[in-house]
């Protein structure tokens, strides 16, 4: 059976076991069909032309986990930012954990979704927020049919959340093959500010595919800083689709660090609704062996006076394979637009390979719009430059790609994060410079 | 401290050196004159290790060893410094980042401990005022953006915080105007002490006018056909080249 036709039949059952009011249900219901009438995406796809789901889609998948997946913090510590003060949501398979999470609703709501989907006094905001932000594309649609764990953070109006927010899903590999589809909607009310890392984490070699829905609103002066860490092992997939509702003077910033995995997919769709938005979307990308990342962005102008920044970086060994394919669309009425876009990469070895795609739709006609795409190798000369100066082959090509990947890394707010990151790309390049950022 | 004996060198099937004897000492600086084409920029670039030229014959040996089994990087971390015509720009990392990199990477190569930040402060600061470059210079990306005299007096910087033993000036004159040219000649003459050589490579003599060479070789189509003391530079800048070509054909 496909695992299209398997999620599709075990759906009622999925539904019998729930809890959910029938206004939760009508959204699922009508989910499922778009899944049923779409289906995964293939290759014949504009939008995946060059990623295919067919090896990710292959395996007999658990939907649910089954057995008891109890995890000690000390074997896991690592996959944690532990040297700030931080909330944090921990799902186990798909199951949330109490026992590593730190939750709060002291002025602000950083929960669970399942809560939230459940309780009379998140109605009011669920009814506002939940799924009326997300595209009803197939792969959203399916993630919204089966959603019922995640995380809810809900910030009100002129409140900052005090300390960052950690967001993990871990895997045990307890199943042979598990999917997951974690859900999460956050909410920054007008003149809220909100600071969120997530992580996807697998503890074993068994195959995990997460087909991941994120909604964010960002109301008015509203700010948004989320951090996704893509750093699994080499069985694990990740679909991640990312919906943004931005209203006016509001500013989102998504940082991506894409440094293993079988297969990622980000789906970043910014939909630009008010005046003076600034968007901004980063990612750098470190891949080796087979791995794929796939980046597929959408910036909305929909209104005037907005700002859209985006800055992609990517390295490239071994057979690895990039895709970037940046679409930014400028409605008519969305004058005095400031639109960047760059992507830029290195291959490493000559059987790597990146496609680099920008796409611009603009239908005004007083905007500016920039976009720029490279694809090279190392510096040679440079390499050389460096050796001669006492810094080895290995050393000189890590200090090339620090500095690479530098820009990216230099708007990253919180700084133990970026310290992490950092140590995260030495990890990557296998070396220990004195080299700090 | 280098012996260079009978090397040819070349790039794919090109003769470049066909024959370079060289013997510098401790202590000594030593020019190489040559017009264009003549092999200048391959002997500085063979001796510093470049993988591109092919040794077919000969030796350099510095400080009783051969060096022609070394990488690049193993040279320079036993003392042996080139000053590039055309320095590499190297966008996202700074000059400090750049020489702290270098410096801790030769100390790593050599057993020691990473230089403690406090040292490499005031030896940065020490180095940096001698060759009269900014603060502000040193943040920036090393080389981006650089005028022809910035980068040479970044390679000058970066030498003296290397402190090599053989130090090889490639057409380090060459971009600079008269301040330019005086202020990195003056900081190569403080870094010149008995324990450590100067080659010095360039087209004109109007840099040892600055940087008084103790010996002056003529390099002409990849073998030194004239050495002498410095006068040998000026009479080469009253004759030009074609004086020397024509004693040999004599």
């Amino acid at each position: 059976m496909s695992l299209k036709d398997k999620l599709l039949s075990s759906y009622l059952t999925f539904q019998e076991n729930t809890s959910f009011d029938n206004s939760i249900l009508d959204i699922k219901d009508q989910a499922i069909k778009v899944f049923e009438t779409e289906g995964f995406p293939s290759k014949k796809d504009e939008n995946w032309k060059y990623t295919s789901l067919n090896s990710v889609t292959k395996p007999d998948y658990s939907l649910a986990a089954t057995g008891d997946d109890a995890i000690e913090f000390k074997d896991v510590k690592q996959y944690f930012l532990n040297d700030i003060d931080t909330f944090k949501i921990v799902f186990i398979d798909g199951v949330y954990s109490s026992y590593l999470s730190e939750t709060t609703h002291d002025g602000v709501d950083v929960c669970l979704l399942s809560s939230a989907l459940t309780k009379p006094k998140f109605k009011q905001v669920i009814d506002v927020y939940f799924n009326k932000i997300a595209k009803n594309e197939s792969l959203t649609a399916l993630n919204t049919a089966f959603a019922k764990e995640g995380a809810y953070i809900y910030v009100p109006k002129s409140m900052a959340v005090n300390k960052p927010i950690q967001i993990v899903h871990l895997s045990t590999g307890n199943e042979a093959n598990l999917m997951l589809q974690p859900r999460n909607l956050i909410v920054a009310e007008e003149n809220a500010e909100v600071q969120v890392i997530e992580r996807h984490q697998s503890l074993s070699s068994n195959a995990v595919f997460t087909n991941s829905v994120t909604e964010i609103y960002a109301g008015k002066h509203a700010r948004v800083d989320y951090y996704k860490i893509q750093n699994d092992k080499e069985n694990a997939s990740l679909i991640d689709n990312s919906h943004i509702d931005q209203q006016e003077s509001s500013e989102v910033s998504v940082h991506t660090f894409s440094f293993g995995g079988k297969l990622t997919r980000n789906n970043l769709n910014y939909y630009q609704n008010g005046e003076h938005i600034n968007s901004i979307l980063k990612g750098v990308t470190i891949i080796e062996d087979k791995q794929h990342v796939d980046h597929n962005t959408l910036v909305h102008h929909k209104q005037p006076n907005c700002e859209s920044h985006q800055d992609y970086k990517g390295i490239f060994d071994d057979k690895s394979t990039g895709v970037f394919n940046g679409k930014v669309v400028v409605d008519a009425i969305a004058q005095k637009i400031n639109a960047y876009q760059s992507n830029n990469n290195i291959l490493v070895s000559d059987k790597a390979s990146i496609n680099s795609k920008p796409q611009l739709e603009i239908f005004a006609d007083d905007v500016r719009c920039s976009h720029g795409c490279t694809i090279g190798q190392l510096d040679e000369d440079a390499l050389f430059y460096m050796r001669t100066r006492g810094i080895g082959k290995k050393e000189g090509r890590a200090l090339l790609m620090y500095a690479f990947a530098n820009n990216v890394l230099e708007s990253v707010k919180i700084p133990q994060l970026k310290a992490r990151i950092t140590n995260l790309i030495a990890e990557k390049l296998g070396v220990n410079i004195g080299f700090d950022l | 401290m280098l012996e260079i004996k009978n090397l040819n060198a070349g790039i794919e099937d090109k003769d470049i050196l066909k024959g370079i004897d060289l013997k510098v000492n401790a202590g000594e600086v030593h020019a190489i004159m040559g017009p264009n084409g003549s092999g200048k920029s391959t002997l500085s670039s063979v001796i510093a290790g470049k993988e591109e030229y092919e040794v077919n014959g000969g030796d350099i040996i510095f400080e009783g060893e051969s060096m022609l089994e070394l990488d690049a990087e193993e040279r320079a971390h036993k003392g042996v410094f080139l000053s590039f015509q055309y320095p590499v720009e190297i966008p996202g990392v700074s000059v400090t980042n750049f020489i702290k990199t270098a410096i801790n990477e030769t100390r790593k190569a050599k057993g020691l401990e990473d230089m403690p930040a406090s040292d490499m402060l005031k030896m940065i600061r020490e180095k940096s005022e001698l060759l009269e470059i900014d603060r502000k210079f040193l943040s920036r990306s090393l080389n981006e953006g650089f005028s022809g005299g910035e980068k040479k007096r970044n390679e000058i910087f970066q030498m003296a915080m290397l402190e090599p033993k053989l130090a090889i000036l490639d057409e380090t004159d060459s971009g600079l105007d008269i301040d330019a040219l005086r202020i990195v000649s003056n900081g190569v003459n403080k870094l010149r002490s008995k324990d450590n050589a100067v080659v010095v490579i360039t087209h004109y003599q109007r840099l040892l006018e600055y940087i008084v060479p103790d010996f002056v070789h003529v390099l002409v189509d990849g073998k030194i056909v004239k050495s002498g003391g410095k006068e040998l530079a000026l009479e080469l800048e009253e004759k030009g080249y074609d004086w020397v070509k024509a004693e040999l054909t004599a």
